[in-house]
Protein backbone atom coordinates (compact mmCIF):
# COMPACT_ATOMS: atom_id res chain seq x y z
CA UNK A 1 0.00 0.00 0.00
CA UNK A 2 1.39 3.41 -1.05
CA UNK A 3 2.29 6.11 1.55
CA UNK A 4 2.55 9.17 -0.23
CA UNK A 5 5.05 12.07 1.64
CA UNK A 6 6.46 14.74 1.26
CA UNK A 7 9.88 15.57 2.25
CA UNK A 8 11.42 19.42 2.28
CA UNK A 9 14.89 20.20 2.59
CA UNK A 10 15.31 23.38 5.20
CA UNK A 11 19.01 23.69 4.09
CA UNK A 12 17.72 24.88 0.79
CA UNK A 13 14.27 26.46 1.73
CA UNK A 14 14.35 30.43 1.18
CA UNK A 15 10.79 30.91 2.17
CA UNK A 16 9.94 32.72 -0.91
CA UNK A 17 6.16 31.39 -0.46
CA UNK A 18 6.18 30.91 -3.99
CA UNK A 19 4.65 27.22 -3.00
CA UNK A 20 1.71 28.64 -1.10
CA UNK A 21 1.32 31.04 -4.04
CA UNK A 22 0.90 27.93 -6.44
CA UNK A 23 -1.23 25.77 -4.15
CA UNK A 24 -3.54 29.18 -3.63
CA UNK A 25 -3.68 29.52 -7.51
CA UNK A 26 -4.16 25.75 -8.01
CA UNK A 27 -6.61 24.94 -5.12
CA UNK A 28 -8.73 27.92 -5.59
CA UNK A 29 -8.05 28.96 -1.95
CA UNK A 30 -10.30 31.16 -1.15
CA UNK A 31 -8.59 35.28 0.50
CA UNK A 32 -7.35 35.01 3.38
CA UNK A 33 -7.03 31.34 3.84
CA UNK A 34 -3.83 29.07 2.62
CA UNK A 35 -3.45 25.34 2.86
CA UNK A 36 0.43 26.09 3.27
CA UNK A 37 2.41 28.34 4.83
CA UNK A 38 6.00 29.12 5.43
CA UNK A 39 7.04 28.55 9.21
CA UNK A 40 10.54 30.27 10.39
CA UNK A 41 11.90 29.04 13.60
CA UNK A 42 14.60 30.42 15.22
CA UNK A 43 16.67 28.41 18.00
CA UNK A 44 19.27 29.10 19.89
CA UNK A 45 21.79 32.19 21.30
CA UNK A 46 23.88 34.03 19.13
CA UNK A 47 26.88 32.87 17.75
CA UNK A 48 25.10 29.70 16.95
CA UNK A 49 21.56 30.47 16.48
CA UNK A 50 20.22 28.44 13.97
CA UNK A 51 17.25 29.45 11.67
CA UNK A 52 15.00 27.28 10.10
CA UNK A 53 12.59 27.95 7.20
CA UNK A 54 9.80 25.55 6.73
CA UNK A 55 7.48 25.08 4.05
CA UNK A 56 3.91 23.07 6.45
CA UNK A 57 0.79 21.96 5.94
CA UNK A 58 -1.64 19.43 6.54
CA UNK A 59 0.97 16.25 7.41
CA UNK A 60 -1.32 13.44 6.28
CA UNK A 61 -0.46 11.77 9.12
CA UNK A 62 -0.32 8.09 9.31
CA UNK A 63 -2.97 7.90 12.30
CA UNK A 64 -5.06 10.87 12.20
CA UNK A 65 -6.93 11.79 15.01
CA UNK A 66 -9.11 14.32 12.39
CA UNK A 67 -9.94 11.15 10.34
CA UNK A 68 -11.35 9.33 13.65
CA UNK A 69 -13.18 11.77 15.58
CA UNK A 70 -15.20 12.73 12.30
CA UNK A 71 -18.82 12.20 13.09
CA UNK A 72 -19.74 11.94 9.30
CA UNK A 73 -17.19 10.10 7.56
CA UNK A 74 -16.44 13.12 5.60
CA UNK A 75 -12.62 13.28 6.77
CA UNK A 76 -11.42 10.18 5.25
CA UNK A 77 -7.89 8.33 4.06
CA UNK A 78 -7.79 8.10 0.29
CA UNK A 79 -6.08 4.99 -1.06
CA UNK A 80 -3.80 4.46 -2.81
CA UNK A 81 -1.65 6.78 -1.42
CA UNK A 82 -3.02 7.20 2.31
CA UNK A 83 -3.69 10.94 1.78
CA UNK A 84 -5.93 12.29 4.12
CA UNK A 85 -8.98 14.28 2.75
CA UNK A 86 -12.33 15.62 3.46
CA UNK A 87 -15.16 14.46 1.42
CA UNK A 88 -17.19 18.16 0.78
CA UNK A 89 -20.95 16.51 0.04
CA UNK A 90 -20.43 15.05 3.60
CA UNK A 91 -18.61 17.74 5.75
CA UNK A 92 -21.37 19.85 7.98
CA UNK A 93 -18.29 21.67 9.28
CA UNK A 94 -19.02 20.70 13.14
CA UNK A 95 -15.14 21.47 13.50
CA UNK A 96 -14.01 18.40 15.54
CA UNK A 97 -11.63 17.57 12.95
CA UNK A 98 -10.05 21.35 13.20
CA UNK A 99 -9.81 20.61 17.23
CA UNK A 100 -8.39 16.86 17.04
CA UNK A 101 -5.31 18.31 14.67
CA UNK A 102 -2.46 19.35 16.73
CA UNK A 103 -0.68 21.21 13.61
CA UNK A 104 -3.82 23.60 13.25
CA UNK A 105 -3.80 22.42 9.41
CA UNK A 106 -7.48 22.81 8.97
CA UNK A 107 -9.48 25.77 8.70
CA UNK A 108 -13.45 26.43 7.54
CA UNK A 109 -14.03 27.31 3.95
CA UNK A 110 -16.15 30.30 3.25
CA UNK A 111 -18.93 28.03 1.61
CA UNK A 112 -18.70 25.59 4.93
CA UNK A 113 -17.05 22.54 4.80
CA UNK A 114 -13.89 22.02 6.00
CA UNK A 115 -10.40 22.56 4.22
CA UNK A 116 -6.91 21.62 4.07
CA UNK A 117 -4.05 20.39 1.65
CA UNK A 118 -5.13 17.53 -0.66
CA UNK A 119 -1.54 16.94 -1.72
CA UNK A 120 -2.53 17.29 -4.87
CA UNK A 121 -4.31 14.35 -5.59
CA UNK A 122 -5.95 15.56 -8.14
CA UNK A 123 -2.61 16.44 -10.00
CA UNK A 124 -0.42 13.34 -8.35
CA UNK A 125 -3.22 11.10 -9.72
CA UNK A 126 -2.67 12.01 -13.34
CA UNK A 127 1.19 11.62 -12.28
CA UNK A 128 1.93 15.33 -11.89
CA UNK A 129 3.34 16.30 -8.34
CA UNK A 130 1.57 18.63 -6.46
CA UNK A 131 1.16 22.50 -7.11
CA UNK A 132 3.58 23.40 -4.34
CA UNK A 133 6.63 21.28 -5.24
CA UNK A 134 6.25 21.88 -8.78
CA UNK A 135 7.03 25.25 -8.40
CA UNK A 136 9.83 25.48 -5.82
CA UNK A 137 12.68 27.25 -7.68
CA UNK A 138 15.31 25.79 -4.91
CA UNK A 139 14.03 22.11 -5.76
CA UNK A 140 13.90 21.61 -1.89
CA UNK A 141 10.69 19.87 -2.09
CA UNK A 142 10.35 15.93 -2.62
CA UNK A 143 7.70 13.83 -3.23
CA UNK A 144 6.57 10.28 -3.44
CA UNK A 145 5.88 6.69 -1.62
CA UNK A 146 7.29 6.15 1.54
CA UNK A 147 6.82 2.56 1.14
CA UNK A 148 8.51 2.23 -1.72
CA UNK A 149 12.07 2.12 -0.82
CA UNK A 150 13.53 3.05 -4.29
CA UNK A 151 11.90 6.04 -3.98
CA UNK A 152 13.20 9.26 -4.02
CA UNK A 153 11.67 10.46 -0.44
CA UNK A 154 12.86 7.33 1.01
CA UNK A 155 16.21 7.72 0.20
CA UNK A 156 16.52 11.03 1.13
CA UNK A 157 15.56 9.96 5.03
CA UNK A 158 18.01 6.75 4.78
CA UNK A 159 20.62 9.50 3.94
CA UNK A 160 20.32 12.71 5.41
CA UNK A 161 19.25 13.93 8.99
CA UNK A 162 15.68 15.07 9.33
CA UNK A 163 12.91 15.41 12.06
CA UNK A 164 8.80 15.81 11.41
CA UNK A 165 6.37 18.34 13.47
CA UNK A 166 5.37 17.26 17.07
CA UNK A 167 6.51 13.82 17.13
CA UNK A 168 5.21 13.86 20.70
CA UNK A 169 1.63 14.16 19.11
CA UNK A 170 2.24 10.39 17.84
CA UNK A 171 0.31 11.29 14.31
CA UNK A 172 2.92 9.82 12.17
CA UNK A 173 2.81 13.14 10.27
CA UNK A 174 4.29 12.56 6.41
CA UNK A 175 5.67 15.95 5.90
CA UNK A 176 9.31 15.70 6.66
CA UNK A 177 12.14 18.16 7.02
CA UNK A 178 15.68 17.59 6.31
CA UNK A 179 18.32 19.20 8.01
CA UNK B 1 15.55 31.54 22.35
CA UNK B 2 12.96 29.98 20.76
CA UNK B 3 11.18 31.96 18.55
CA UNK B 4 8.49 30.61 15.59
CA UNK B 5 7.08 33.33 13.28
CA UNK B 6 4.23 31.85 10.50
CA UNK B 7 2.67 33.18 7.74
CA UNK B 8 -0.58 31.66 8.38
CA UNK B 9 -3.77 33.63 8.66
CA UNK B 10 -6.49 31.53 8.96
CA UNK B 11 -9.59 32.88 10.61
CA UNK B 12 -10.83 30.92 13.33
CA UNK B 13 -7.16 29.10 13.47
CA UNK B 14 -4.73 31.82 14.30
CA UNK B 15 -3.19 33.08 16.39
CA UNK B 16 -5.09 31.31 18.45
CA UNK B 17 -7.67 28.36 17.85
CA UNK B 18 -11.12 29.58 18.38
CA UNK B 19 -13.27 27.36 16.23
CA UNK B 20 -15.96 26.87 18.70
CA UNK B 21 -17.71 30.08 20.14
CA UNK B 22 -20.74 30.45 23.05
CA UNK B 23 -22.62 27.79 21.28
CA UNK B 24 -20.60 24.62 22.28
CA UNK B 25 -20.20 25.94 26.24
CA UNK B 26 -24.07 26.74 26.42
CA UNK B 27 -24.73 23.42 24.53
CA UNK B 28 -22.16 21.45 26.87
CA UNK B 29 -24.43 23.08 29.72
CA UNK B 30 -28.23 22.29 28.75
CA UNK B 31 -26.84 18.63 28.01
CA UNK B 32 -24.98 18.06 31.20
CA UNK B 33 -27.83 20.30 32.89
CA UNK B 34 -30.85 17.54 30.81
CA UNK B 35 -28.33 14.62 32.16
CA UNK B 36 -28.74 15.31 35.66
CA UNK B 37 -32.86 16.23 35.51
CA UNK B 38 -32.94 12.60 33.76
CA UNK B 39 -30.82 10.63 36.63
CA UNK B 40 -33.01 12.49 39.15
CA UNK B 41 -36.41 11.57 36.93
CA UNK B 42 -35.18 8.40 36.24
CA UNK B 43 -34.12 7.34 40.16
CA UNK B 44 -37.38 8.36 41.25
CA UNK B 45 -39.07 6.99 38.58
CA UNK B 46 -36.95 3.26 39.79
CA UNK B 47 -37.79 4.05 43.57
CA UNK B 48 -40.92 6.30 44.36
CA UNK B 49 -43.48 4.89 42.00
CA UNK B 50 -46.26 7.69 42.31
CA UNK B 51 -46.53 8.53 45.63
CA UNK B 52 -44.23 11.42 45.50
CA UNK B 53 -45.92 13.07 42.77
CA UNK B 54 -46.26 16.24 45.13
CA UNK B 55 -42.55 17.11 44.79
CA UNK B 56 -41.64 19.18 41.61
CA UNK B 57 -39.85 16.12 40.10
CA UNK B 58 -42.85 15.89 37.17
CA UNK B 59 -41.38 19.15 35.69
CA UNK B 60 -38.04 17.44 35.26
CA UNK B 61 -38.90 15.74 32.15
CA UNK B 62 -40.91 18.48 30.54
CA UNK B 63 -38.10 20.89 31.30
CA UNK B 64 -35.29 18.23 30.06
CA UNK B 65 -36.84 18.34 27.28
CA UNK B 66 -37.57 21.66 26.14
CA UNK B 67 -33.78 22.50 27.61
CA UNK B 68 -32.22 19.63 25.18
CA UNK B 69 -34.35 21.34 21.98
CA UNK B 70 -32.21 24.66 23.17
CA UNK B 71 -28.70 22.88 23.66
CA UNK B 72 -29.35 21.11 20.19
CA UNK B 73 -30.16 24.35 18.43
CA UNK B 74 -27.14 26.27 20.20
CA UNK B 75 -25.00 23.00 18.47
CA UNK B 76 -27.07 23.05 15.35
CA UNK B 77 -25.73 27.30 14.93
CA UNK B 78 -22.45 25.92 15.66
CA UNK B 79 -22.31 24.34 12.44
CA UNK B 80 -20.66 25.99 9.39
CA UNK B 81 -22.90 23.74 6.95
CA UNK B 82 -26.00 23.67 8.23
CA UNK B 83 -28.29 21.77 5.19
CA UNK B 84 -25.92 18.71 5.24
CA UNK B 85 -26.55 18.28 9.14
CA UNK B 86 -28.58 14.92 8.02
CA UNK B 87 -25.60 13.51 7.61
CA UNK B 88 -24.95 12.62 11.14
CA UNK B 89 -27.55 10.15 10.93
CA UNK B 90 -26.29 8.28 7.63
CA UNK B 91 -23.75 6.68 9.59
CA UNK B 92 -22.16 5.64 12.72
CA UNK B 93 -18.34 6.50 13.65
CA UNK B 94 -17.48 4.46 16.60
CA UNK B 95 -14.29 6.29 16.77
CA UNK B 96 -16.14 9.80 17.04
CA UNK B 97 -17.20 10.96 20.27
CA UNK B 98 -19.77 13.51 18.17
CA UNK B 99 -21.22 10.59 16.01
CA UNK B 100 -22.02 8.56 19.72
CA UNK B 101 -23.42 11.85 21.13
CA UNK B 102 -25.56 12.96 17.73
CA UNK B 103 -27.34 9.26 18.11
CA UNK B 104 -27.50 9.11 22.30
CA UNK B 105 -29.49 12.78 21.83
CA UNK B 106 -31.43 11.12 19.22
CA UNK B 107 -32.15 8.37 22.01
CA UNK B 108 -32.71 10.35 25.25
CA UNK B 109 -35.65 12.35 23.94
CA UNK B 110 -38.20 8.94 23.48
CA UNK B 111 -37.15 8.36 27.52
CA UNK B 112 -37.73 11.88 28.40
CA UNK B 113 -41.10 12.21 26.90
CA UNK B 114 -42.15 9.04 28.28
CA UNK B 115 -41.25 10.59 31.99
CA UNK B 116 -42.90 13.49 31.45
CA UNK B 117 -46.33 11.94 30.02
CA UNK B 118 -45.88 9.30 33.70
CA UNK B 119 -46.40 12.26 35.42
CA UNK B 120 -48.51 15.34 33.80
CA UNK B 121 -48.41 18.25 35.64
CA UNK B 122 -51.86 18.61 37.61
CA UNK B 123 -52.60 22.08 35.77
CA UNK B 124 -51.59 23.73 32.71
CA UNK B 125 -52.87 27.37 31.85
CA UNK B 126 -53.98 26.59 28.17
CA UNK B 127 -54.42 23.03 26.38
CA UNK B 128 -56.42 21.20 28.72
CA UNK B 129 -57.25 19.20 26.00
CA UNK B 130 -54.40 17.73 25.39
CA UNK B 131 -53.37 17.41 29.78
CA UNK B 132 -56.85 15.18 29.78
CA UNK B 133 -55.32 12.68 26.89
CA UNK B 134 -51.44 13.25 28.07
CA UNK B 135 -53.38 11.80 31.60
CA UNK B 136 -55.05 8.95 29.78
CA UNK B 137 -51.70 8.31 28.23
CA UNK B 138 -50.45 8.52 31.86
CA UNK B 139 -52.92 5.78 33.22
CA UNK B 140 -52.09 3.29 30.63
CA UNK B 141 -48.52 4.02 31.39
CA UNK B 142 -49.00 3.02 35.20
CA UNK B 143 -51.14 -0.23 34.53
CA UNK B 144 -48.17 -1.84 33.00
CA UNK B 145 -45.52 -1.41 35.71
CA UNK B 146 -42.80 -3.19 33.69
CA UNK B 147 -42.80 -0.44 31.11
CA UNK B 148 -42.36 2.27 33.52
CA UNK B 149 -39.39 0.27 35.15
CA UNK B 150 -37.92 0.47 31.12
CA UNK B 151 -38.43 4.24 31.35
CA UNK B 152 -37.05 4.56 34.94
CA UNK B 153 -33.82 2.41 33.59
CA UNK B 154 -33.81 4.92 30.23
CA UNK B 155 -34.09 7.87 31.67
CA UNK B 156 -31.34 7.03 34.64
CA UNK B 157 -29.29 5.14 31.49
CA UNK B 158 -29.75 8.08 29.07
CA UNK B 159 -28.87 10.70 31.73
CA UNK B 160 -25.17 8.96 32.83
CA UNK B 161 -24.38 8.48 29.21
CA UNK B 162 -25.48 11.79 28.11
CA UNK B 163 -23.68 13.34 31.27
CA UNK B 164 -20.67 11.75 30.15
CA UNK B 165 -20.47 11.98 26.88
CA UNK B 166 -20.35 15.71 27.06
CA UNK B 167 -17.34 15.50 29.03
CA UNK B 168 -15.93 12.99 26.70
CA UNK B 169 -16.62 14.71 23.29
CA UNK B 170 -13.83 16.97 24.43
CA UNK B 171 -11.44 14.45 26.85
CA UNK B 172 -11.43 12.96 23.02
CA UNK B 173 -9.36 15.57 21.82
CA UNK B 174 -5.88 14.41 22.30
CA UNK B 175 -4.31 17.63 20.26
CA UNK B 176 -5.94 20.01 23.17
CA UNK B 177 -3.96 18.87 26.25
CA UNK B 178 -6.43 20.79 28.81
CA UNK B 179 -8.88 18.31 27.47
CA UNK B 180 -7.02 15.31 27.74
CA UNK B 181 -8.15 13.82 30.72
CA UNK B 182 -10.95 10.73 31.17
CA UNK B 183 -11.78 12.37 34.30
CA UNK B 184 -13.49 15.10 32.24
CA UNK B 185 -16.89 12.45 31.75
CA UNK B 186 -17.62 12.06 35.51
CA UNK B 187 -16.61 15.54 35.95
CA UNK B 188 -19.07 16.84 33.49
CA UNK B 189 -21.86 14.64 34.60
CA UNK B 190 -21.61 15.38 38.36
CA UNK B 191 -21.65 18.96 37.59
CA UNK B 192 -24.83 18.15 35.35
CA UNK B 193 -26.31 16.67 38.56
CA UNK B 194 -25.39 19.69 40.98
CA UNK B 195 -26.58 22.06 38.12
CA UNK B 196 -30.08 19.62 37.84
CA UNK B 197 -30.36 19.83 41.26
CA UNK B 198 -30.08 23.21 41.72
CA UNK B 199 -32.51 24.38 38.97
CA UNK B 200 -35.13 21.25 40.92
CA UNK B 201 -34.25 23.18 43.88
CA UNK B 202 -35.32 27.07 42.20
CA UNK B 203 -38.12 25.59 40.32
CA UNK B 204 -39.60 24.10 43.57
CA UNK B 205 -39.33 27.64 45.25
CA UNK B 206 -41.17 29.00 42.30
CA UNK B 207 -43.98 26.62 42.35
CA UNK B 208 -44.20 26.10 45.94
CA UNK B 209 -45.00 22.51 45.50
CA UNK B 210 -42.05 21.59 47.16
CA UNK B 211 -41.04 20.41 50.49
CA UNK B 212 -39.97 23.81 51.46
CA UNK B 213 -36.73 22.31 52.90
CA UNK B 214 -33.98 24.66 53.10
CA UNK B 215 -31.19 24.47 50.51
CA UNK B 216 -32.36 20.93 49.49
CA UNK B 217 -33.43 20.48 45.98
CA UNK B 218 -36.88 18.87 45.93
CA UNK B 219 -35.90 16.73 43.22
CA UNK B 220 -34.35 14.26 45.73
CA UNK B 221 -37.48 14.25 47.97
CA UNK B 222 -38.25 11.27 45.72
CA UNK B 223 -35.12 9.92 45.64
CA UNK B 224 -35.08 9.74 49.92
CA UNK B 225 -39.09 8.91 49.89
CA UNK B 226 -38.42 6.24 52.52
CA UNK B 227 -36.82 8.14 55.07
CA UNK B 228 -39.21 10.46 57.44
CA UNK B 229 -39.37 14.43 56.65
CA UNK B 230 -37.23 15.37 59.53
CA UNK B 231 -34.33 13.03 58.76
CA UNK B 232 -34.72 13.35 54.98
CA UNK B 233 -33.99 16.87 55.13
CA UNK B 234 -30.55 16.09 56.50
CA UNK B 235 -30.29 13.64 53.68
CA UNK B 236 -31.31 15.28 51.06
CA UNK B 237 -28.84 18.29 52.26
CA UNK B 238 -25.99 15.83 52.22
CA UNK B 239 -26.66 14.35 48.91
CA UNK B 240 -27.43 17.92 47.24
CA UNK B 241 -23.90 18.88 48.80
CA UNK B 242 -22.04 15.70 47.91
CA UNK B 243 -22.77 16.53 43.91
CA UNK B 244 -20.73 19.46 44.73
CA UNK B 245 -18.11 17.74 46.77
CA UNK B 246 -17.31 15.11 44.31
CA UNK B 247 -17.41 17.67 41.70
CA UNK B 248 -14.23 19.61 43.86
CA UNK B 249 -12.80 16.56 43.66
CA UNK B 250 -12.88 15.79 40.20
CA UNK B 251 -11.63 19.12 39.64
CA UNK B 252 -8.82 18.60 42.01
CA UNK B 253 -7.64 15.20 40.05
CA UNK B 254 -7.88 16.77 36.46
CA UNK B 255 -5.26 19.33 37.73
CA UNK B 256 -3.41 16.78 39.54
CA UNK B 257 -2.98 14.52 36.39
CA UNK B 258 -2.26 17.12 33.90
CA UNK B 259 0.54 18.67 36.75
CA UNK B 260 1.92 15.22 36.90
CA UNK B 261 2.15 14.74 32.96
CA UNK B 262 4.00 15.93 30.14
CA UNK B 263 5.26 19.68 29.84
CA UNK B 264 2.57 20.56 27.65
CA UNK B 265 0.09 19.46 29.62
CA UNK B 266 1.50 21.62 32.38
CA UNK B 267 1.70 24.10 30.39
CA UNK B 268 -2.20 23.61 29.40
CA UNK B 269 -2.71 23.86 33.32
CA UNK B 270 -0.79 26.89 33.71
CA UNK B 271 -3.78 28.25 31.75
CA UNK B 272 -5.56 28.42 34.96
CA UNK B 273 -2.92 28.48 37.62
CA UNK B 274 -1.59 31.99 36.82
CA UNK B 275 -2.34 32.59 33.31
CA UNK B 276 -5.37 34.49 31.80
CA UNK B 277 -8.46 32.08 32.71
CA UNK B 278 -6.85 31.91 36.47
CA UNK B 279 -9.38 34.91 37.60
CA UNK B 280 -12.65 33.46 36.32
CA UNK B 281 -12.06 29.70 37.23
CA UNK B 282 -10.84 30.21 40.59
CA UNK B 283 -13.23 33.06 41.55
CA UNK B 284 -16.57 31.71 39.69
CA UNK B 285 -16.33 28.37 39.52
CA UNK B 286 -14.38 27.19 42.31
CA UNK B 287 -15.32 29.95 44.83
CA UNK B 288 -18.68 30.80 43.59
CA UNK B 289 -19.96 27.87 42.24
CA UNK B 290 -18.90 25.11 44.55
CA UNK B 291 -17.52 26.39 47.96
CA UNK B 292 -19.72 29.76 48.99
CA UNK B 293 -22.76 27.65 47.85
CA UNK B 294 -21.72 24.52 49.94
CA UNK B 295 -20.94 27.10 52.92
CA UNK B 296 -24.17 29.07 52.42
CA UNK B 297 -25.83 24.86 52.92
CA UNK B 298 -24.21 24.33 55.61
CA UNK B 299 -25.03 27.63 56.90
CA UNK B 300 -28.91 26.97 55.86
CA UNK B 301 -29.15 24.15 56.92
CA UNK B 302 -27.81 24.40 60.99
CA UNK B 303 -30.39 27.23 61.15
CA UNK B 304 -27.52 30.40 61.14
CA UNK B 305 -29.18 32.13 57.76
CA UNK B 306 -32.90 32.01 55.97
CA UNK B 307 -33.07 29.44 53.37
CA UNK B 308 -32.83 31.02 50.04
CA UNK B 309 -32.18 30.56 45.99
CA UNK B 310 -29.03 32.36 46.08
CA UNK B 311 -27.15 29.17 46.56
CA UNK B 312 -28.49 27.21 43.44
CA UNK B 313 -28.28 30.67 41.64
CA UNK B 314 -24.57 30.16 42.01
CA UNK B 315 -24.24 26.35 41.33
CA UNK B 316 -25.69 27.13 37.97
CA UNK B 317 -23.59 29.93 36.90
CA UNK B 318 -20.94 28.24 38.40
CA UNK B 319 -21.72 25.21 36.06
CA UNK B 320 -21.68 27.60 32.96
CA UNK B 321 -18.50 28.93 33.51
CA UNK B 322 -16.79 25.68 34.26
CA UNK B 323 -18.07 25.19 30.54
CA UNK B 324 -17.41 28.64 29.20
CA UNK B 325 -13.77 28.53 30.99
CA UNK B 326 -13.32 24.49 29.48
CA UNK B 327 -13.96 25.16 26.39
CA UNK B 328 -12.11 28.72 25.16
CA UNK B 329 -9.38 27.71 27.56
CA UNK B 330 -9.05 23.96 26.16
CA UNK B 331 -8.78 25.52 22.37
CA UNK B 332 -6.09 27.98 23.57
CA UNK B 333 -3.83 24.68 24.56
CA UNK B 334 -1.48 23.19 22.15
CA UNK B 335 0.98 20.50 21.75
CA UNK B 336 3.54 23.61 20.21
S1 LIG C 1 -1.88 17.27 10.01
FE1 LIG C 1 -3.80 17.54 11.08
S2 LIG C 1 -5.33 17.57 9.45
FE2 LIG C 1 -3.48 16.71 8.56
S3 LIG C 1 -3.73 14.47 8.80
FE3 LIG C 1 -2.54 15.21 10.56
S4 LIG C 1 -4.09 15.57 12.15
FE4 LIG C 1 -5.18 15.45 10.18
S1 LIG D 1 -15.98 19.57 10.21
FE1 LIG D 1 -16.49 18.14 8.55
S2 LIG D 1 -14.65 16.92 8.19
FE2 LIG D 1 -14.42 17.95 10.16
S3 LIG D 1 -15.15 16.47 11.70
FE3 LIG D 1 -16.91 17.76 11.20
S4 LIG D 1 -17.94 16.70 9.52
FE4 LIG D 1 -15.89 15.79 9.67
Amino acid sequence: MARLAMVIDTTLCVGCADCVVACKTENDVPEGFCRDWITEQVAGAFPSARLEIRSERCNHCDHPPCVGCCPTGASHVHQPGAVVLVDKQKCIGCKACIASCPYDARFVHPQGHVDKCTFCVHRVEHGQLPACVSVCPTRCMHFGDLDDPESGVARLLRSRRHHELLPAAGTGPRVIYLT
Amino acid sequence: MDEITSTRHNPGIDPVLHAWGWEIPVYLFLGGLVAGLMVLAGYHILKAGRQQEKVSYPYAPMLGVILLSLGMNALFLDLANKPLVWRLYLTFQPASPMSWGSWILLLVYPALIGAAILHPPERVPFGQRLLALVRSWSEWLHQRPRLVQVLGLANLGGGIALGIYTGILLGAFGARPLWNSAVLGPLFLFSGLSTAAALMHLLAMVSRSGTGAPFADVALAGVFRLMDPAHCKHVMVRADASFLTIELAIIALWLLGLLTATGVHQQAAALLLGGPWTAPFWGLVILAGILVPLLLQFLELAGRIRHSAVPAVLVLIGGFVLRWILVEAGQASRWS
